[in-house]
């Protein structure tokens, strides 16, 4: 497998992060180096292996639905960029 | 924008330090322990304590980089708290010492940065379960520590903040991702720290800067708080000069908490109730792939060393085999990726965190916040998860990694079946130098060989000083336990520095 300079801009942008021209060479270089390495993987059979999640194959807990946290929104809108009347401010999204 | 009060500066110092007193020496070598009778007998004083340290960390730190951010006046008001508990009567066993945390657990008030600039203005507005248990124990909050941003990194060269310099060797990494942590340790900037362990965080830093530190089995200490990097691998532990140490900051660390839906329902244990136990008969496994080509030849005489002291005390060597080892790679930076490009999207730059200053629209605010804000081995690992995740690839890589996780445990599980610990390296080599592989990412991952299967399985691992390389550097033991095993693992460390002194040396500085 070798990612082109495509594949790589496809990448960054389902990632959502911004990569120039000039950096999606190098970036594509060390990302197949990684995958690579990471081919190594296919050789190995694993029919019929379930896969593993949690090293104790526990199930998530469920708890009462009762409300557990208490009203923060000013502390948590104290470190936030853009805040009015209470809301976090994005750019326009609807014209 | 967040008023510039809020966010503070990076080291700040009391304007009068307490001046050293006599003890300086005897103090700043101390054990946790040693400390903690110290303050019971009441010898010294948690403010004079801290001051001691306070001073040290403005002495060396220009030079190890080993934290990010100290704030004295703070640091000094939490000791006269513990002082003033001791007075009344009802200060804890562990009140007054004080620790130094990895700047991956949110802590109310101080700036959590996870060693990224995407979180430099980040004044968290709660505590990690760990930071409270520490807190409810009277530990003292001394600085919070360099790392490997959101704690990628094997070298600790991938922190904003600049690379922590190895005390042993200024030219020498210190390790990573808690290099701060560990490097703060060996220098006597703190007599314990926190740490966390993805795929070694915390023992091969440890290995590297001659301490002891330990992984303990997952789900034991809370995720809750620790900023998420892989999370069906992620798990703090404490840092420290002795097991001794490590096993009452783990007694403090560890329990259940059901904010962290992984975390484990357990009974309470005390994690020092075994220290004592000879190790008469103790069977200790040696896996023959820990001990193949690429194993530096000093690092394997400093294991064999160590086995060898342990067979004086009793314990019987038996050969094993864990045959998947050299896939742990492949499928840690298959899974830890993956995990981490899911966790790494809630930073776009809208609730907290850096933003960017320019941008047309909403999907430009999200992805030049995001360029700006993670460094290049954060962004390698997020588009390598973001593609392993993608359409059709599912089952051909995560699904794939997690059917190879499964073969790493069961190899794990049968070896124990013939042992009750197993031994071997932490790293292939004794710490390398500042830039040597930093320009090379799979050279990096490499290195990770003999701790990433240990994080895949979930199980308890630990590093304990054992020796020097031929270059001066020091090389730890790693000692890995089957799951709960953190009171034997810790018997078998303890019983090893009472009959060795790898632990005690300091580096001159």
């Amino acid at each position: 497998m070798s990612l082109t300079h495509q594949d790589v801009a496809r990448i960054a942008k389902l990632a959502r992060i911004a990569v120039t021209d000039a950096e999606i060479e190098a970036v594509g270089a060390q990302l197949n180096n990684i995958f690579g390495l990471i081919a190594q993987m296919q050789a190995v059979d694993t029919d019929g292996i379930e896969p593993m999640a949690h090293p104790q194959d526990v199930s998530l807990r469920l708890r009462d639905d009762v409300v557990t946290e208490s009203d923060r929104r000013e502390a948590f809108q104290a470190i936030a960029p853009q805040v009015e009347n209470g809301l976090f401010l994005v750019p326009k999204v609807i014209e | 924008m967040i008023p510039a009060e809020l966010v503070p500066g990076a080291l700040r110092f009391p304007v009068n330090l307490p001046s050293l007193s006599g003890h300086y020496d005897t103090m700043i070598n101390a054990t946790l322990k040693a400390l903690s009778q110290q303050l019971a007998a009441k010898a010294v004083s948690s403010e004079e304590l801290a001051g001691l340290y306070l001073n040290r960390i403005a002495a060396l730190n220009p030079v190890l980089n080993a934290f990010i951010t100290v704030d004295g006046d703070k640091t000094l008001a939490e000791a006269r708290a513990a002082d003033a508990l001791r007075a009344a009567g009802q200060a804890g066993p562990l009140a007054g010492v004080p620790i130094a945390h990895k700047d991956i657990f949110c802590q109310q008030g101080w700036k959590t940065s996870c060693g990224s600039k995407m979180l430099d203005n980040f004044i968290s507005p709660y505590d990690a379960h760990a930071i409270e248990q520490c807190r409810a124990a009277g530990l003292v909050t001394l600085g919070r520590t360099n790392m490997d941003e959101f704690a990628m990194g094997s070298s600790n060269e991938n922190s904003f903040y600049g690379p922590v310099k190895n005390p042993w060797d200024l030219a020498a990494i210190p390790g990573g991702s808690s290099g701060g942590s560990a490097a703060a340790v060996a220098a006597r900037l703190a007599p314990v720290a926190t740490g966390t362990d993805t795929g070694g965080s915390i023992r091969q830093p440890a290995s590297h800067c001659g301490v002891t530190g330990i992984k303990p089995t997952y789900g034991v200490v809370s995720r809750y708080g620790m900023v998420a990097y892989a999370s069906s691998l992620d798990q703090g532990g404490p840092l420290a000069q002795t097991a001794e140490d490590c096993a009452l900051l783990l007694n403090v660390m560890a329990g259940f908490d059901a904010r962290d839906s992984t975390s484990l329902e357990r009974t309470k244990e005390d994690y020092t109730r075994d220290l004592n136990k000879p190790l008469n008969g103790l069977k200790i496994g040696l896996p023959r792939e820990y001990f193949a080509e690429g194993l530096a030849e000093d690092v394997a005489g400093v294991v064999d060393g160590a086995i060898a002291e342990l067979k004086k005390l009793g314990a019987e060597v038996v050969e094993i085999s864990l045959p998947n080892t050299q896939l742990s790679i492949p499928a840690y930076y298959v899974i830890a990726p993956a995990e981490a490009s899911t966790n790494l999207s809630r930073y776009d730059g809208v609730r907290y965190g850096h933003r960017a200053a320019e941008y047309k629209d909403l999907v430009d605010m999200y992805e030049k916040t995001r360029a700006e804000g993670f460094g290049a081995e954060v962004k390698r690992r997020i588009m390598v998860g973001t593609y392993v995740l993608s359409h059709g690839y599912y089952d051909a890589y995560y699904l794939k990694a997690q059917k190879i996780r499964r073969l790493i445990a069961n190899d794990f599980k049968a070896a124990f079946e013939r042992c009750d610990v197993i031994l071997g390296p932490v790293a292939p080599t004794a710490a390398f130098n500042l830039g040597e592989k930093s320009g090379d990412p799979v050279q990096m991952y490499l290195s990770d060989i003999y701790t990433l299967s240990v994080n895949l399985a979930g199980l308890p691992g630990m590093s304990v000083p054992a020796g020097f390389a031929a270059n001066g550097r020091p090389v730890g033991l790693q000692i890995i336990g089957n799951y709960f095993a953190e009171a034997k693992m810790l018997n078998v460390a303890h019983q090893f520095q009472q009959v060795t002194d790898w632990h005690r040396k300091a580096p001159a500085l």
